[in-house]
């Protein structure tokens, strides 16, 4: 059963096994562990990500093309959904509408420039999406009678999703429940679902054949199999679920911008995390994420307090600025392609082949 | 560069080779197109030379990048930390010499910039090499690591010019002669933009001279054609891989500290938006040619300048565009070097 689940793709070793109940059990728990907001809108964001790194990772780690448009399909879920129910009001028709349009429209461009330029090498695909995505976002801010330009769009959500709503007056365990609650534990079976999907996808025969077009695709073409359908098809997949990723995080935020889920710095964040997690594991997007996240909201704090230690010392308190924790984490990122290629999870998996 | 042989006397012998002159027309058929749709001529002059300058910046940063790539197969996605690099030591090095900025002399204005420049070339060129070494010789041959690895020392760049300069815009203001217009007959064209046009036109004939005159240029344009051949005939490719990853970081530090005075401020993030312009103007290029890069280059600073006047809205789809046609037109670039 729980074989079936993981179509078969189980951690694969016990450490990984426990950090990954861990982080599951902590985001499922989260709002009856930590109170406040900032704890569940962290854990929100950390769902949001899992999906969106995973589905980076059914490209890069599983296909091996690195693109750099990623976070165009993910804006293109978010201004779907945002847009819908701003034009059309809060119901559940529109925010239907609005997957659907979006997930037409990253159809549609996935397989434009998967077919445009996915015959050539690596590099170029990603220089291409680079041009392509910086092309979208000031389209997107310049568009902004439909997309409210730098502004963005806040919106009204569907009843059952607003803070204002309650599903009853008591509270259950000490917590509310109200339409929060219901937002974020929607959002949190989704994005288990979509993770599940994927991680399906990658372990089916069509999964192995993307792998094998990573590994060499010379040879795969050689056994038979189409390279660029293959590819086209692993990009359009990974654009799909990136699309929903973004229609999630829209849908908890009641607001999209380009800053939210358009801006480049998304794009490296991500890159970030798949790396640093484990590309090609599929569960190195969830520990990828979790850390990522949590530094982002938390190292900041940690930083500030180093900084204060540091204040007087001039270039040492400029390092250790809160501000500059992209910076600690960007070294991490260099020394893991380096020295940890697989990343977080696939060194927990060699400790258990017994390598070093 | 790759049929640029002709008229060279150690080539004379040899049956001269079919020269592809067909896409050094594109700068001025764009040029003449875009004349009558402009209405009048001082618009044109003004829209030309805006576009000619903008062109030569981008080409004087670009010029390396394709060279390294050419040579040894290497994107080096963190290329635009040297941009900004560059401008902001020139900003550093002006701010000491207000007193030579702030005056109306020209000689002293140039005795000011020209330092500014070197010092941003040096530095840009002793960072590039550092970033060979620590950063790019690990992953040869290994492309995804490669646009990885690039990426991530661009990041920690970025982060450490705003542990250094701050992370706010900082304004870099020109010296006080380059400032201002001149007048030719009702076309008011700015000076700097002038001054632009001859720096990118010295470093190109300079690089066109080093690539097609000389024996270092000789064997950097042998290793893009055929790398292996040449390292057969005994020469070490590496060195001069270095030598030219060098070379093509110090550039880009003199473009970035041009950029920045075409700018007039400065930001942090500058480096990774004009990342996104030389990729493109590599890419219809042709990955490794410097002279597609050059066409590329003014092809790209032209149209932004025109479709900046005529249809704004158009202007920043313009390059994609640009590079759509040109792709459909001649799939590997303007001048497809042979090997790839």
């Amino acid at each position: 059963m729980l074989n079936r689940l993981f179509s078969g793709d189980l951690p694969r070793s016990r450490m990984l096994t426990l950090l990954l109940i861990a982080i599951v059990a902590g985001l499922a728990l989260v709002p009856f562990i930590f109170p406040g907001a900032k704890a569940i809108n962290v854990a929100a964001k950390i769902c949001v990500f899992i999906v969106l790194v995973a589905s980076f990772d059914l490209l890069l780690g599983y296909t091996g093309i690195v693109s750099f448009a990623h976070t165009m399909f993910f804006g293109i879920g978010a201004y779907g959904v945002s847009i819908a129910l701003t034009r059309m009001g809060p119901t559940w028709a529109a925010v239907a509408a609005g997957i659907a349009a979006a997930l037409a429209m990253s159809l549609v461009l996935s397989l434009l420039i998967g077919l445009f330029s996915l015959r050539v090498k690596a590099i170029f695909y990603a220089m291409i999406t680079l041009a392509v995505a910086s092309a979208f976002q000031t389209f997107a801010s310049q568009m902004s009678e439909i997309t409210g330009g730098e502004d963005g769009l806040s919106f009204k959500v569907p009843e059952l999703l607003r803070h204002g709503f309650a599903l009853s007056d008591q509270p259950f365990l000490g917590v509310s429940l109200d339409g929060k609650l219901i937002s974020y534990y929607l959002l949190f079976a989704v994005s288990v679902v979509l993770f599940l999907l994927m991680l399906r996808i990658v372990n089916s025969p069509f999964g192995r054949v993307l792998q094998a077009i990573r590994e060499n695709d010379f040879r795969a073409e050689a056994l038979g199999y189409r390279t660029v359908v293959y590819r086209t098809l692993s990009n359009v997949l990974s654009a799909g679920f990136a699309t929903l990723a973004g229609v999630l995080l829209a849908l908890w935020l009641r607001y999209n911008g380009p800053d939210t889920s358009l801006s480049f710095e998304i794009m490296i964040d991500i890159l970030l995390m798949v790396v640093i997690g484990g590309m090609g594991t599929m569960y190195g997007a969830v520990v990828g994420a979790t850390l990522f996240v949590i530094a982002q909201n938390y190292l900041q704090d940690l930083m500030k307090l180093a900084s204060d230690a540091a204040n007087g010392i001039p270039l040492l308190s400029n390092l250790v600025h809160p501000d500059r924790w992209l910076l600690w984490l960007g070294i991490l990122f260099v020394v893991s392609v380096y020295r940890f290629p697989t990343g977080i999870v696939g060194k927990l998996r060699a400790k258990v082949l017994g390598k070093p | 560069m790759n049929s640029a042989t002709a008229g060279s006397p150690v080539m004379d012998a040899l049956p001269s080779v079919n020269a592809d002159r067909l896409p050094l027309l594109l700068v001025p058929v764009l040029a003449l197109v875009a004349l009558p749709l402009m209405g009048s001529l001082s618009t044109w002059v003004t829209l030309t030379v805006a576009g000619l300058a903008m062109g030569m910046i981008i080409f004087i940063i670009a010029s390396g990048l394709t060279l390294v790539f050419g040579l040894m197969d290497v994107l080096n996605f963190g290329h635009g930390v040297f941009i900004a690099l560059g401008a902001y030591l020139a900003m550093s090095v002006l701010g000491t010499m207000t007193g030579w900025t702030a005056s109306e002399h020209l000689l002293l204005n140039l005795l000011a910039a020209l330092p500014a420049m070197l010092v941003a070339m040096i530095v840009a060129g002793g960072v590039g090499l550092a970033f060979e070494r620590v950063i790019i010789r690990p992953v040869y041959g290994q492309h995804l690591k490669q646009i990885m690895i690039t990426m991530g020392g661009m990041i920690v760049g970025e982060e450490l010019i705003k542990v250094i300069w701050g992370a706010q815009t900082i304004p870099l203001p020109l010296p006080a002669a380059f400032r201002g217009a001149l007048l030719l007959g009702d076309a008011a064209v700015e000076k700097y933009r002038l001054i632009a046009v001859v720096i990118g036109l010295a470093v190109f004939a300079a690089m066109f001279w080093v690539l097609s005159r000389t024996k270092v240029g000789l064997l950097i344009r042998a290793g893009v054609q055929d790398r292996e051949m040449v390292e057969s005939l005994g020469y070490r490719i590496r060195r001069l891989f270095v030598g030219v990853f060098v070379a093509g970081s110090a550039l880009a530090g003199l473009g970035g500290v041009m950029w920045g005075l075409y700018q007039q401020n400065l930001t942090p993030q500058m480096g990774s938006q004009v990342n996104v312009l030389i990729f493109i103007v590599i890419i219809i290029g042709g990955l490794g040619s410097v002279g597609g890069c050059f066409i590329g280059a003014l092809l790209v600073g032209l149209l932004a300048n025109y479709t900046g006047f005529l249809v704004p809205k158009v202007a920043l789809f313009s390059n994609i565009l640009l590079m759509v046609i040109v792709l459909l037109w001649r799939p590997q670039g303007i001048y497809p070097v042979a090997k790839r």
